[in-house]
């Protein structure tokens, strides 16, 4: 990948990704890959933010044991994004008070956004993936 | 999925011979991987290797080259943490080719 890097043509254009977490984390593929998704994109040096908003916000609950549904847990992952360059994480406040949640339950630094910050933050963006 | 006799122990390899069940991972298993890469491993192999594996503890997923290279210069500083060293160590690529020693699956990432 980095050799990747030195083949830089000029031709570098940097977009705005937003990848949009709705889902929870189990019971469907979409929390984790999305993830797998966003850790791909990081490769390509453009502009990614994350956003957790309905039962998407859980993807980032702290203390999670996946044991007992015999799959794998990949909240830590989300610890990894720092290294990929991934640091915009957004999330919705409303989603958040719904499900009686705060910031000190997630698992890495987020930003937690109103609807009409989440709604202009949407409208900047070139690209919105949904997952 | 294919199946390999390593040290006496049968384990699952994918079809890269990837080790699909990490929890199986010993020393013997390194070793038998680092010949079918061609990697003679050294104490220096050892290090990126265990490095790996406590990523992959901390983050449950094995790193793109562009993260490891830059996550073994901070903890073992820039010497090390940079892509001549790393593929001189693992010629065919450092993630990839560290990752199967270390019994992790092929890296998130790595295009």
């Amino acid at each position: 990948m980095s050799d990747m890097d030195d083949m830089d043509d000029g031709s570098g254009v940097v977009k705005k990704f937003m990848f949009l977490n709705r889902k929870a984390p189990h019971g469907t593929v979409y929390a984790l890959e999305g993830l797998e998704v966003v850790l791909i994109t990081a490769a390509f040096d453009q502009d990614v933010s994350m956003v957790f908003t309905d039962d998407g916000v859980y993807q980032l609950m702290k203390g999670v044991d996946t044991k007992g549904i015999e799959v794998k847990d990949f909240s830590k992952t989300y610890r990894a994004l720092e290294g990929y360059d991934i640091e915009k994480l957004y999330v919705d406040q409303v989603s958040l008070d719904a499900r009686g949640l705060t910031e000190d339950d997630l698992i890495v630094d987020v930003t937690v956004l109103s609807v009409d910050e989440m709604a202009n933050l949407m409208a900047e963006q070139d690209v919105v993936i949904s997952f | 999925m294919p199946m390999v006799n390593i040290a006496g122990k049968e384990v699952e390899v994918d079809e890269e011979g990837y080790l699909v069940d990490l929890s199986q991972w010993n020393e013997d298993i390194a070793k038998y991987m680092a010949v079918e890469e061609k990697v003679d491993l050294t104490d220096s192999h050892w290090e990126v290797v265990n490095f790996l594996r406590e990523y992959y503890a901390e983050y449950q997923i094995a790193p793109a080259v562009r993260v490891l290279t830059k996550a073994i210069g901070k903890k073992l500083g820039p010497e090390k943490g940079n892509n001549k060293y790393l593929y001189e160590l693992f010629p065919y690529g450092p993630a990839k080719q560290a990752c199967k020693i270390a019994g992790l699956p092929k890296p998130t990432g790595c295009i």
